[in-house]
């Protein structure tokens, strides 16, 4: 697989290709198997992520702790909002969705992790969904997806509890954004922009969840971080560019979740989780899971 | 080398990749040590998998491990109810294995029909772990191949006469690694195989006199 994105834009730039093309012809080297039979992993992969979308959608779902849930359901029934009737309002809530599922133990597909699994599906088929995009195409989104996260665990690291949250929801919204921009028709070298302008809206984002629990701030962060990567969508496709090289900003990411507090890094030691009200709630919902299990 | 199968996947029951997916997964290879679902189960949690694994599901996962759930299956949400239907008796302990140990961190003890194993293993992030100890000998199990584990008397041309027993069933070795506790004590081995070893190989292989114990452990991750 590719080290950096450059090396990709400019292998399907000079072949004439896609990013997705240039990435299932790299996993087909590398893992001895044909880029169909990646493409049906891929295809199962987006079956399952619409499964979680609806569950989550119209299922009344609660997380283990009761601290999340039913959130995707409230958005979906409200017309209250400026984004009422557009595809950024229906991205909202499919990320809120499949976070929500995953919250309550439901099955999702970890892209790149379990905690930042909501904002891949929710730009992929919200927008395929507003576009009449094809699930082909949307395959070949997942596939530079995979590229572009492969790059990112390559050069920084996919884990909270390595570099923070901008290591997972803000590594799924740059693998989104650059999928994303591909499949709506951007180049290439858009696709290199449309992620370095999403990650570096993302930097230094801390992982702080209450009690540890992939739960709160994650499912709403899912969502947040799919808005941040439709602002990197729509400047990149207007011919945006970003000054900094994407694999630059990749590394300053890693660089930055090196020097993070380890309180910033899903231990529940700081941010949002060592709040009075984020310390006591978490004391309290702990104490909940326990008794219902016994 | 990351794969980009790694990247998207895997389909899994939520909510955390390392504390629930990874968890599930270890309990899978516990369960194969065993030989089968086990009567009994003792499971020691280390570091975060002490302190925040009963909100992730943690020991729901080991237990739908050791039932045989894979990570997908949405049974592991009451895999601790079917495991008393099951005959499944398993016990959580709260422990420090060690102050370097991975945070994520289980020691496994299981037992079926009088025989026993132990286990000692990590969920290193993302659904991927690494078991570190078999009955006491230092391993590195992934996970990401067919493997066979086995315990055999320290003699000469043993490595020699199981690999020719997995080449005559035409099994390729990815990895061989051999260990024992002393000279002329008993050699640990563990085989990663590209292929399934089939039931036949595993036959050949306990017949042999000197071969005290043997095990297949399905690959449980990977692309």
């Amino acid at each position: 697989m590719y080290k950096a994105l450059a090396d990709a834009i400019r292998d399907a730039e000079s072949q004439g290709t896609s990013l997705a093309e240039v990435a299932l012809a790299a996993e087909a080297r590398d893992n001895g198997r044909t880029p169909a039979e990646i493409r049906a992993v891929l295809m199962r992969a987006l079956v399952v992520m619409r499964s979680a979308i609806d569950q989550g959608t119209t299922g009344d779902l609660r997380s283990a702790s009761g601290l999340v849930g039913g959130d995707a359901a409230k958005l979906r029934s409200s017309t209250a909002g400026p984004l009422a009737e557009t595809p950024f309002r229906d991205v909202l809530i499919r990320a809120l969705a499949v976070q929500e599922v995953n919250a309550a133990m439901g099955v999702i597909v970890a892209a790149p992790t379990a905690g930042g699994a909501g904002v891949l599906p929710a730009i992929l088929t919200g927008l395929a969904k507003a576009r009449g995009v094809s699930d082909e195409k949307v395959v070949d989104g997942l596939a530079t997806a995979g590229l572009i996260g492969a790059v990112v665990a390559e050069r920084a690291s996919l884990s909270g509890a390595e570099g923070g949250c901008q290591a997972e929801t803000g590594a799924a919204a740059g693998m989104a954004a650059g999928a994303a921009t591909e499949m709506l028709g951007g180049t290439p070298s858009q696709v290199g922009h449309a992620v370095a302008l999403t990650m570096q809206g993302t930097l230094g984002l801390v992982c702080d969840p209450l009690g540890g629990l992939v739960e709160l701030p994650c499912v709403f962060r899912n969502a947040t971080g799919s808005a941040i990567a439709l602002a990197g969508i729509e400047m990149a496709l207007a011919g945006i560019t970003f000054a900094i090289p994407v694999d630059e900003v990749i590394d300053v990411m890693g660089e930055i979740g090196r020097e993070m507090d380890v309180r910033y890094r899903e231990t529940a030691g700081g941010g949002l989780a060592a709040t009075p009200t984020g310390r006591k709630l978490a004391k309290e919902r702990l104490y909940q899971i326990k008794r219902s299990d016994a | 080398m990351v794969s980009l199968l790694d990247i998207i996947g895997p389909v899994m029951v939520g909510p955390s990749s390392s504390h629930t997916a990874g968890a599930c997964r270890l309990g899978l290879l516990a369960r194969a040590l065993a030989g089968g679902t086990p009567q009994s189960g003792l499971l020691q949690l280390h570091g975060s998998f002490a302190r925040t694994g009963e909100g992730h599901g943690t020991d729901k996962a080991l237990v739908a491990g050791l039932l045989g759930f894979r990570p997908d299956d949405e049974r592991i949400r009451e895999a601790l109810q079917i495991a008393e239907r099951e005959g499944l008796s398993y016990r959580f302990e709260k422990t420090t294995i060690a102050d370097a140990a991975h945070p994520n961190t289980v020691r496994i003890s299981v037992e079926l029909d009088g025989n026993s194993a132990t286990m000692l293993g990590s969920s290193l992030g993302a659904g991927r772990i690494l078991v570190q100890e078999i009955d006491g000998y230092p391993v590195e199990v992934t996970g990401n191949f067919h493997t066979i584990v086995l315990v055999a008397e320290d003699r000469k041309g043993s490595i020699a006469r199981i690999t020719g027993i997995l080449a005559e069933h035409d099994i390729n070795i990815a990895t061989l690694k051999l260990t024992r506790k002393e000279k002329g004590g008993d050699a640990f081995m563990v085989i990663e195989c590209d292929e399934s070893p089939d039931r036949a190989a595993g036959r050949e292989l306990k017949a042999l006199d000197w071969v005290r114990w043997t095990r297949r452990l399905d690959k449980v991750s990977g692309g």
